[in-house]
């Protein structure tokens, strides 16, 4: 008889939690984001002020599972809003429409993608895109291995090269602004998705070359020197927030997002939540060492979320080289 | 036969025994000495990088970092909801890993017959202990957090990581199981008992020790995972608590804890590592320490069972 009461409670505890799994799921005011870990710290700033303004009652949380990997997520329908640090892809697009999943894109600061090497070498004041598609291309694979290959003036030094992790929005951008097309890279260079690996990596070795984002460069001025970057002929411009804002630093200056669910920006929470972040973006995202966008395009935003402006400027595409101004001129292609 | 010729050739055999013996004593302090130095290697280096994250993370460490959430403010971020997190984690491993590995392996070490089917169990229980964890992590998404639908829960995650652990929980059980004399067995069955008396009342008290040693191996393990906790989404910044176990009023437990969005140390830590700013390294480091400090509070709590359990055991 004991026996039989025992498994009876196992039973009815194993019904609870059935009970609440099904209630757990629809639980109100929890913000889910997830995404690219470049937005990560925007989000992540802006999700603990806004906490603390609401004393809590609002919960939101941040993840970073990629740009890709958030937007997989997102698509299902089980984020709210997904950070990342490319525009949509077409086939995200499609993955979140066959789920009826539309969404509101906001682009929320601007990056800008450093390429640095160690403060020794002596051989690189700047470099232009075309050495660095030299470098990089997917020809590029197991010939180019040697400095004075990509230029003669350079020395006969082995090149070791250093990138983001090819599942990241990062590498997508270096690689559609470097070689011209998006994932076209050559697969024989240290990759990692923890850009202070690439740092070590860099600071460590003279004839290193690498990138990523400003953030990263901004912390270790004193371990590595940045490149100035020159892009159709033109002088080389380091990358400073200064020459982002100015629209000089191209193309490796890039837009980043947050894309919001349209179904859940309708919820009172995650309303105020972008009111908060439009509101509040300037000073935070300048905090975390990103550069805002000018004040118009917070306004922008916040328009796009009461009126429900929902689709894409990008139309699926990474646009390479767009500067803030071109970004705001940009029109509702989806 | 002359007894001078028989003392020459036992001197002989004498001194030769004697070289034996001291060669077999010398190739034996050589033996001990490479055993010493493997040894050292292994614990001085530990020790090194423990003492590294000592030193880096002690100057962090205060009721402070316990007790914050996580901020991009590194001096005043904290581990509450991620040590909260991994504990609550830890308990829906032990509660689900204990009792289907030790069930497990008392059903192949005293019940299941010899047969094909019996073997496969085995091999496919020995192989699940190489499976690497991110492999866990896959399955789990698919089955726990998809098909039961617990969602990017504290509940999957604890189920995930009793998989991954149950291995070694199963293995060790077996261990000290065939560890019992056989004698014992067959003393209760003699004295009239079932098997499961046999088995409720013998054998797994006897097997705590060993039981219990397992279950620190898989336990320190599972608490230290990164891969497939982040594969089932586990969050990286969250600033509140799942809901208490115990409420204020009647039933006075619930389980909406179980069903919580949540993250864990390691994720901290690793989320930590990978900023651009320096004095979240340290932050890290000083997560560790806690990480390790919960691994030794947990060994110490099993080290303390199996001595009181020891202590009973009249045999």
């Amino acid at each position: 008889m004991l026996r039989i009461c025992g498994t009876g409670r196992v039973a009815s505890a194993l019904a609870t939690i059935g009970l609440l799994a099904a209630t757990g799921a629809a639980t109100a005011q929890t913000i889910r984001i997830d995404g690219s870990s470049t937005v990560f710290p925007i989000t992540e700033a802006v999700a603990e002020e806004f906490q603390k303004s609401t004393k809590g009652k609002v919960k939101v949380t941040v993840g970073i599972s990629g740009t890709g990997g958030g937007f997989k997520k997102f698509c299902r329908g089980e984020t709210d809003a997904s950070n990342a640090s490319r525009p949509i892809s077409k086939s995200e697009i499609e993955d979140c429409r066959k789920n009826g999943v539309s969404f509101i894109e906001m682009p929320v600061a601007f990056d800008a993608l450093s390429v640095v090497v160690h403060p020794k070498n002596t051989w690189l004041k700047q470099i232009s895109i075309d050495e660095l598609k030299r470098m990089w291309e997917p020809a590029a694979q197991g010939k180019i291995t040697r400095w004075n290959q990509v230029n003669p003036a350079w020395p006969d030094r082995a090149i070791k090269l250093f990138g983001a992790g090819t599942d990241s929005g990062t590498f997508d951008y270096f690689t559609e602004a470097v070689t011209g097309k998006s994932k076209s890279s050559r697969g024989d260079f240290t990759a990692s998705e923890d850009d202070n690996v690439l740092v070590q990596g860099i600071s460590r070795d003279v004839d290193a070359i690498g990138f990523f984002g400003f953030a990263y460069y901004a912390e270790n001025r004193d371990k590595l020197r940045s490149l100035p970057i020159s892009w159709k002929g033109g002088a080389g411009v380091q990358p400073s927030m200064d020459t982002v804002l100015n629209g000089t630093y191209q193309p490796l200056s890039r837009p980043i997002f947050i894309y919001v669910k349209a179904d859940s920006a309708k919820r009172p929470e995650v309303r105020s939540f972008l009111e908060f972040f439009n509101k509040n973006a300037d000073k935070l995202i300048r905090e975390v060492k990103y550069v805002p966008l000018p004040a118009v395009a917070y306004t922008d935003n916040a328009a796009a979320v009461a009126k429900m402006r929902t689709g894409t400027k990008f139309g699926g595409e990474n646009l390479v080289g767009v500067t803030i101004e071109q970004l705001m001129k940009l029109e509702a292609k989806n | 036969m002359n007894p001078g010729s028989m003392s020459s050739r036992t001197e002989v055999d004498q001194a030769h025994i004697r070289a034996l013996v001291t060669s077999g004593k010398r190739k034996q302090l050589l033996f001990a000495i490479a055993g010493l130095t493997c040894t050292m290697i292994a614990l001085l280096t530990l020790l090194a990088a423990f003492l590294q994250l000592l030193i880096d993370g002690l100057p962090r460490l205060s009721w402070d970092f316990l007790t914050n959430f996580p901020s991009r403010h590194a001096t005043q971020a904290g581990i509450l909801s991620a040590w909260v997190g991994s504990a609550m984690v830890m308990v829906v491993t032990m509660l689900a890993a204990v009792p289907v590995g030790v069930g497990a392996a008392v059903y192949l070490e005293e019940y299941a017959p010899r047969n094909w089917l019996t073997d496969l169990i085995e091999i496919n229980v020995t192989n699940l202990a190489g499976v690497p964890s991110i492999v866990y992590g896959l399955l789990a998404l698919g089955l726990f957090v998809y098909q039961f639908g617990f969602g990017e829960s504290v509940l999957s995650a604890g189920l995930t990581l009793a998989l991954l652990i149950l291995p070694i929980i199963i293995v060790s059980t077996r261990e000290a199981l065939r560890t019992i004399p056989g004698n014992i067995r067959e003393g209760a069955y003699a004295m009239g008992a079932t098997r499961w008396q046999m088995v409720s009342n013998h054998l797994l008290p006897y097997s705590t020790g060993g039981i219990l040693t397992g279950v620190i191996l898989g336990m320190a393990e599972a608490i230290g995972q990164t891969a497939p906790i982040i594969c089932i989404g586990a969050l990286t910044f969250i600033a509140f608590l799942p809901d208490s176990p115990f409420g204020g009023s009647p039933p006075f437990i619930n389980f909406s804890w179980l069903f919580s969005e949540f993250t864990v140390l390691p994720i901290q830590m690793y989320n930590w590592v990978s900023r651009p700013d320096k004095a979240f390294q340290l932050n890290a480091a000083a997560a560790g320490v806690i990480l390790l400090a919960m691994t030794l509070l947990m060994n110490g709590l099993a080290i303390y069972i199996r001595y009181t359990v020891r202590k009973k055991i009249k045999w």
